[in-house]
């Protein structure tokens, strides 16, 4: 439903807006333009979409996951150190953040959310340190390659699709950073 | 540095590929059979882009999206945030394809290689759809009390989005 309210809401807004600034005409133009231009947007972001996830089915099928997942181990369990000991925890959370580092989305949500029932066991019905850790590390965005948007870039005609790296990394480094901060300093100021 | 990052897509898939290759995994298969999924993942987002792109293209039309960003222009120049992406900030955390929608506008309206573009694929590149992450894992975890967790990841999200200009600022310009 909170889609639909929010589609309405842009809709109406735009008729009521356009309207009081004389831009009725443009807004019954742009109402028959941008479904034709979605349409237009996904074909030419196929190609480059479809590649890349041909590559990450290759990473996935070659262990590549599995190994990261080794490596991020010792981090991790400082980060969430009540579940340190908690081998199936600890799987789960490093398979989780592996999948999202690879943009491997569709395999870290049931990692993560498998985490996360088992780290509730603790704490049922109460979102504990740990818990809170995790959600808040999946709601920032640490995928490595962000093809979607690559390929929207490509899609509008930019000849390096792929030069926004550098600042993705930095800004997802940042807003990760931001989170942990947060909820490493909240849980000493919460109470209940 | 670069050659490094424009050679980094054909060197991660060469790598990818002999990594694989390596640990035996049919390589071409993989490719294959994921190349296939990605047209999944393309029909899925088809119906909601349809939709969504053409209430943004109707929101931008009318000059509500004009209005909004001179209304909040002086707080987020302040903040060196483009005003253009105003519509992007307000939808990111709560909608994946709203926000793809209204991202792929500012990319295509102002040019994928412009200021506002880049920021605007910075921005989509760096952050999650919160709310439905939120969502999603308190609701098959069975928690109610979610004490802290929604501010701290609306830090990370503002963080995001400042960082995403700033980073834009710093490589590009």
């Amino acid at each position: 439903m909170a889609m639909a309210v929010l589609w309405t809401g842009m809709v109406a807004a735009s008729i009521l807006c356009g309207l009081a600034m004389g831009n009725g005409p443009a807004v019954a133009a742009a109402a028959m333009e941008g479904a034709a231009a979605a349409v237009e947007l996904c074909l030419s972001m196929a190609g480059m979409l479809c590649l890349w996830m041909g590559v990450m089915e290759v990473m996935k099928r070659s262990g590549l996951s599995e190994g990261l997942s080794r490596l991020l181990r010792p981090v991790l369990k400082r980060l969430y150190p009540d579940f340190a000991g908690d081998r199936a925890v600890m799987d789960n959370i490093s398979a989780n953040v592996s999948a999202n580092l690879l943009g491997l989305g569709n395999a870290a949500t049931p990692l993560g959310v498998q985490a996360a029932r088992l780290m509730s066991r603790r704490t049922p019905g109460t979102a504990s340190d740990s818990l809170c850790m995790l959600v808040v590390c999946n709601t920032a965005s640490i995928q490595l390659i962000p093809t979607t948007v690559a390929s929207v870039r490509q899609a509008a005609g930019c000849a390096a699709p792929f030069d926004i790296l550098p600042a993705v990394w930095l800004a997802s480094a940042l807003s990760v950073a931001a989170g942990i901060t947060a909820a490493k300093v909240l849980a000493r100021l919460w109470r209940g | 540095m670069d050659l490094l990052v424009t050679m980094l897509v054909p060197l991660i898939m060469a790598g990818v590929a002999l990594y694989a290759m390596a640990r035996r995994v049919d390589v071409y298969d993989a490719l294959v059979q994921g190349a296939g999924e990605g047209l999944g993942v393309l029909l899925r987002i088809v119906p909601s882009l349809v939709a969504l792109l053409t209430a943004v293209y109707m929101l931008r039309a009318s000059g509500a999206l004009e209005l909004a960003a001179q209304a909040l222009s002086p707080l987020l120049s302040a903040l060196g945030i483009p005003p253009e992406t105003v519509a992007l900030l307000l939808v990111r955390p709560v909608s994946g394809s709203a926000a793809l929608g209204v991202g792929a506008e500012l990319i295509t309206a102002y040019g994928p290689d412009s200021l506002v573009g880049r920021t605007a694929a910075v921005m989509l590149g760096s952050t999650e759809t919160t709310f439905y992450t939120i969502a999603v894992y308190f609701g098959a975890a069975g928690i109610a009390k979610t004490r802290y967790a929604v501010p701290a990841a609306l830090c990370a999200d503002l963080a995001g989005f400042l960082a995403a200009a700033w980073a834009v600022r710093v490589v590009f310009y």
